[in-house]
């Protein structure tokens, strides 16, 4: 099976700091795959890389949608490779607070839509027909999510749970062929990550990759079909919940060394 | 209610404004006669009226807390702010706006062409006003040089008008265009700024064009300007003085609907959303495939075409440029409008165009306390009201069943 997601050598460095050294990782067509690693380990400093928010130093990043060509995302610009099929949310929650709920989730179509100046002023046929289609694909996903009865509030006014839930609607909306989750379960309550790990299974069944960072091994352990684990900016093991579980380095790594052994 | 306090507090208030407008209200020299009157009773009058604006607002304040506690506990329905009760309401705004338009177009016949030529101005405003608005107001970007445009596109007019002849309704989209090029000019090198840097760098260019409008004398004529530039034609007849104000009146009234239109059709669009988008937040926008580069020039350049178009029409108003016209004050109250109306608001910044520019010319009855007025005015408003006259209403959308 090819990698629909895969990441060969990848470096970042931040001047004299290699904040990722030669990281090599990969995602296979509607896996859930997980990235963990202590805090500072370098996990958000990979998404930005892999959304185009910094330029990696080194290193391949390469898409392969399904039955089609592999791409090279590297050195792209951020509205590209959301075009390109990746998609986001942000570990501190970035909704567009002063527009509608609703609204939030019509911006993710922005990149498969394509109304100009002269459609916006004239409103011709074909952009009153987008237009709607952009409304009813956004109050389609809002319904899915269970947002769909607060489309005309602000986003800055929902509950923390339901923000968390609209960023991810909103990446939805994009059309991604991977949804890249960025500590999606910060926050939330035992309850309300219980219905967090609903909605991902739920998002994988309809055919996407999934990719999440997170800090909650409860979750990670119940959702991944893969895990990835980083320390200062190095894989330092990866495998499945069980091999991940029990491998020495990944403990060493989050517990530190035990004395006797030293 | 008003406790001791409160009024003590005023009392302080009272004082420190008789302190501050001492010298302004109190003292006036006659330096002919070298005597100075000492009007005492101006600061009396001072004195009782900001210790009584004090506890008004102290009042009020009160009011507003306690109505606030008792909507947190439930025991009180939340009010739908008034402007957006109205504009929502097609039962009150239709009379409003009907009312409104006769107004307006009954105009010139009820007043002087002295108030029709103030009037011109204020609707020459309201058009700058939305054109800032989309890049201030609903991109975000704070643009302090927004006068530069509106030289543009009257230097557009007089000079083509002088060196090919070109009248009025043909440099009209000219200019407009001519305006949206600088705007994409001006976009490229700020891109990549923000905030403060970008008000900068935009008030640096709209001094750059002041500048060279003023020293490039081959150009432009320098600063002495160019004069006898033709008013606008209606189909090659000869109109008196009177008739082309109120031609042109009608003109502006034509212009105002027109951008209302276009502005409005813009904003609640693809290209409108992405721009809220843009303002709401930079890096998500980005990571929502949002082009960040078109999104701004778009913005930039759609802003600054119609301050070109009005750029045309005020040169063609006034029959005469010189660059004295467009200067930072320009600017600086363009973007009052914007702010004063609300951000990204087309109701609220006709509003506060209509105000801002009308206001200090029926103050004329203060005579020397206009802008004192006038700046209070501003302040108060922002104290009150920082959001501006409309708070943002975003469309509403409902849920079709089945």
């Amino acid at each position: 099976m090819n990698p629909i997601l895969e990441v060969k050598g990848l470096t970042m460095d931040f001047g004299g700091i290699r904040a990722l050294d030669h990281l090599d990782l990969h995602v296979n067509q509607g896996e859930i795959v997980a990235l963990i690693g202590p805090n500072g380990a370098g996990k958000t400093t990979f998404f930005n890389c892999l959304t185009g928010l910094y330029k990696p130093t080194a290193g391949d990043l390469l898409l392969t949608p399904p039955g089609g060509r592999t791409r090279r995302l590297g050195g792209l610009k951020p509205n590209h490779v959301t075009r390109q099929g990746l998609a986001r949310t942000f570990q501190n929650i970035r909704l567009f607070p002063n527009m509608t709920v609703l609204e939030n989730v019509m911006i993710g179509r922005h990149c498969r839509t394509r109304a100009k100046v002269l459609g916006a002023i004239f409103r011709d046929r074909r952009t009153r027909q987008e237009e709607r289609e952009i409304v009813a694909l956004s109050i389609s996903i809002l319904e899915e999510l269970g947002l769909a009865d607060m489309i005309n509030e602000f986003a800055k006014n929902l509950p923390y749970g339901a923000q968390r839930r609209l960023e991810i609607a909103r990446a939805l909306a994009t059309e991604p062929l991977i949804l890249l989750l960025d500590e999606p379960a910060a926050g939330m309550n035992p309850q309300e990550t219980r219905e967090l790990d609903e909605l991902i299974c739920r998002i994988r069944d309809k055919g996407l990759s999934i990719l999440l960072i997170e800090h909650d091994m409860k979750l990670v352990m119940s959702l991944s079909d893969h895990i990835f684990v980083m320390d200062y900016g190095r894989k330092i093991a990866d495998g499945t919940p069980e091999e991940i579980r029990t491998n020495p380095a990944v403990i060493k790594a989050y517990l530190g060394e035990d004395v006797d052994d030293a | 209610m008003l406790s001791f306090k409160d009024f003590g507090r005023a009392c302080v208030v009272a004082l420190w404004f008789m302190v501050l407008t001492f010298p302004l209200m109190v003292i006036k020299v006659n330096p002919i006669d070298r005597v100075i009157t000492w009007r005492w009773h101006n600061m009396v009058w001072v004195g009782v009226g900001s210790f009584l604006c004090y506890l008004a607002s102290r009042a009020w304040q009160i009011h507003r807390d306690a109505r606030l506690r008792r909507i947190r506990l439930g025991q009180e329905e939340e009010k739908e702010p008034l402007s957006r009760r109205i504009l929502q309401n097609p039962s009150i705004y239709r009379p409003l706006l009907a009312a409104g338009a006769l107004f307006f177009l009954a105009f010139p016949g009820l007043f002087s062409t002295y108030q029709t030529n103030i009037m011109i101005t204020a609707l020459m405003y309201v058009v700058l006003g939305l054109g800032l608005n989309i890049v201030v107001g609903v991109a975000g970007l704070l643009d302090l040089g927004y006068v530069a445009f509106y030289a543009v596109g009257a230097y557009a007019y007089a000079l083509l008008n002088l060196h090919f002849g070109l009248g009025f309704w043909t440099v009209l989209p000219i200019g407009g265009l001519l305006a949206a090029t600088f705007g994409i000019l001006l976009g490229f090198p700020v891109l990549r700024l923000r905030g403060d840097y970008l008000a900068i760098v935009t008030l640096g260019f709209g001094e750059i064009i002041r500048l060279i409008l003023e020293n490039w004398n081959e150009f432009s004529h320098g600063p002495s300007g160019i004069s006898n530039i033709p008013r606008p034609g209606f189909f090659g007849i000869q109109m008196s003085l009177d008739q082309s104000i109120t031609y042109l009146y009608y003109l502006m009234i034509g212009m105002v609907l027109f951008t209302i239109f276009v502005v409005n059709r813009l904003q609640n669009s693809r290209i409108g959303r992405a721009w809220f988008a843009l303002r709401e937040d930079e890096i998500a926008c980005q990571a929502m495939g949002i082009d960040k580069t078109r999104t701004k020039l778009t913005a930039f350049a759609l802003g600054a075409t119609w301050a070109g178009m009005v750029g045309v029409i005020f040169a063609a108003k006034t029959t005469f440029v010189n660059p004295a016209s467009f200067t930072f004050l320009e600017s600086a109250i363009i973007l009052c409008i914007v702010v004063l109306g609300g951000m990204g608001s087309i109701v609220g910044v006709i509003i506060a165009a209509l105000v801002l520019i009308l206001l200090p010319e029926y103050l004329r009855a203060f005579s020397e306390y206009r802008m004192l007025v006038f700046g209070a005015v501003l302040v108060i408003m922002m104290v009150f009201r920082p959001q501006g006259i409309v708070a943002n209403i975003r469309k509403t959308y409902r849920v079709e069943e089945g």
